[in-house]
């Protein structure tokens, strides 16, 4: 019975790790995909378009509305201490350092993250893929690595679009509906933000954005190696479950040691 | 017999069953394709025909023999040898497998698109006298999931036949066509081999009339693959699986196609 159970452990760390570095192998070949000739320019740029472009809708309306009830809140907040004159600066750095990264990687994983889950998940079992390697075309370089790039320019523009967002709802909430001073505001910001913060924010946004695409296009090439996937359309769809899932956490995670360690 | 292009070595393929059992699909499987001929692979469903076309793609990898091909182990190549390798195989997978996101000219234009260095209006001079010879005009601008099941295998042997293989591989290619559809099928084989003198395994339930394009027959029953050089020898048989496979699959049907 013991001896059972420690053999379920081992063999689920086993798999575990087996699956880690099937994953580190794949991030390995995403990278040398983006190298290979000749480069898919066009291919790129349509999944820029629907990653970026497609998602600036859902990224202003949350950054909106995050950056009023930032506004609000902190106003409340520091309405106690009488340090309203805080506002602006206390907005803008959450935004920047936290809210704008993590919030907008969530975002693309939901709307774009999912979709190329089940995009590949879909050609890997119809066979799709194999065709492309029979036709001794890269998948990868054919598929995946205009994803990967389109997602490392996408993601961090959208934060920065979150972020310029987000500090005009801090704007409207703080300075149109409860009546801060708009001086004190706009130059609270200047005074605190500074470079480095900036930096760790682009630094952040960059990182995520390769967690998303990473986990997500991996779970679906994976899709028919992947401990209790299934089948079939359930495959698919528990995959993007599992890829959405995996890759907010990873997101969440690694905005934690981000901070910890370049704060 | 001319050297051969494709040998198995006591190739083994097993399934893990869900109950830890397992599923031998081929047990110490040995046969040898000859260059330039023509190979039949027939046998009842899931007796693993679609495996081993996947083993020689090296898209599976087999549980012990050896699968040689061209000359190589295909389980000792690397990235660059497998895609040297199958840059000399047109492929047609029993799903057809085509891309569905894309239009049925973009399919078979891909591998043209990908694999050389043609203009556009080169490629489309290509693809549409494909198409023609395969009644497939006027349909450029489809997608996949808007083409019939037996269009479908026609966009996907347009596809396989892009880039001049060597050697095809076919998972039964007129399936879900009509009698006369596969007839031009086999036609087109037929004048395509004379041109281009390829290596070609076509795996197929159509009995009859792809026997009469054989060169070779093998037979795959429960993990067994048994090679004849005729039809007449299959009949001569002595085992009593080919026998019954002779009488079950083959019979009526292959004495009408006898008389004819
Ligand atoms: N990926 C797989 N995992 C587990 N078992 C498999 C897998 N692929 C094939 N099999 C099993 O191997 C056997 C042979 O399958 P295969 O697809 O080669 O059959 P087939 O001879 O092509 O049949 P058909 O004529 O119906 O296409 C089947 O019993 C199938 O269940
Ligand atoms: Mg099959």
């Amino acid at each position: 019975m013991l001896l059972e159970k420690v053999r379920i452990l081992g063999n689920t760390a086993i798999y575990l790790l087996r699956d880690l570095g099937g994953m580190g192998v794949y991030l390995l070949h995403i990278l040398g995909g983006c190298g290979k000739r000749p480069f898919r320019f066009r291919e790129t740029l349509r999944q820029t378009s629907f990653i970026g472009f497609g998602s600036l809708f859902v990224i202003c309306c949350t950054a909106l509305t995050t950056g009023m009830v930032l506004g609000l809140q902190g106003y409340y907040s520091l309405h106690k201490f009488g340090a309203e004159g805080m506002l602006g600066s206390a907005v803008a750095l959450s935004l920047i350092l936290e809210l704008g990264p993590v919030l907008t990687a969530l975002m693309v994983t939901g709307r774009a993250g999912s979709s190329m889950c089940a995009e590949l998940g879909i050609m890997r079992n119809t066979e799709q893929i194999d065709a492309l390697e029979c036709m001794a075309v890269d998948p990868f370089r054919y598929l995946i690595s205009p994803k990967f790039i389109a997602t490392l320019i996408s993601v961090p523009l959208l934060t920065a679009i979150f972020d310029v967002v987000g500090i005009f709802g801090g704007y409207l909430a703080g300075v149109v509906l409860m009546g801060v001073d708009p001086g004190s505001y706009v130059e609270g910001m200047r005074n605190s933000v500074t470079n480095h913060d900036v930096n760790l924010g682009i630094i952040k946004s960059f990182v995520f954005a390769v967690l998303v695409v990473w986990i997500c296009t991996g779970r679906g090439y994976f899709v028919q190696q992947i401990r209790g996937a299934g089948f079939g359309a359930e495959s698919v769809s528990r995959m993007t479950t599992q890829a959405v899932v995996l890759s907010s956490i990873s997101v969440l995670v690694f905005d934690y040691l981000l901070t910890a360690v370049l704060l | 017999m001319n050297e051969a292009l494709i040998e198995f070595n006591d190739v083994v393929k097993i399934f893990p069953k869900k109950d830890g059992g397992e599923q031998r699909v081929l047990d110490r499987v040995n046969f040898a394709i000859p260059e330039g001929k023509t190979t039949v692979i027939a046998g009842r469903s899931g007796q693993g025909k679609s495996v081993t076309l996947k083993l020689i793609l090296g898209l599976m990898r087999a549980d012990g023999g050896q699968v040689v091909v061209g000359g190589e182990n295909v389980a000792a190549l690397g990235k660059q040898g497998l895609n040297a390798m199958r840059t000399r195989f047109g492929v047609l997978f029993q799903g057809s497998a085509l891309f569905d996101s894309l239009t049925v000219y973009e399919n078979v234009a891909l591998p043209l698109r990908e694999r050389t260095g043609k203009k556009e209006d080169e490629i489309r001079a290509i693809v549409e006298a494909t198409l023609a010879e395969l009644e497939l005009s006027g349909h450029e601008s489809k997608f996949p999931a808007q083409l019939s099941g037996g269009m479908r295998r026609r966009v996907g042997l347009a596809r396989a036949l892009q880039l001049n293989p060597e050697i095809l591989l076919f998972d039964e290619p007129t399936t879900g066509l009509d009698p006369v559809m596969t007839q031009e099928i086999y036609q087109l084989f037929a004048r395509t081999q004379a041109k281009s003198g390829f290596t070609s395994i076509i795996v197929s339930h159509d009995i009859p009339r792809v026997f009469s394009l054989a060169d070779q027959i093998i037979v795959l029953d429960r993990g067994v693959m048994d090679v004849f050089p005729s039809t007449e020898a299959i009949q001569r048989s002595e085992k009593a699986h080919i026998q019954e496979f002779v009488s079950t699959t083959m019979g009526a049907l292959y004495q009408s196609w006898l008389v004819e």
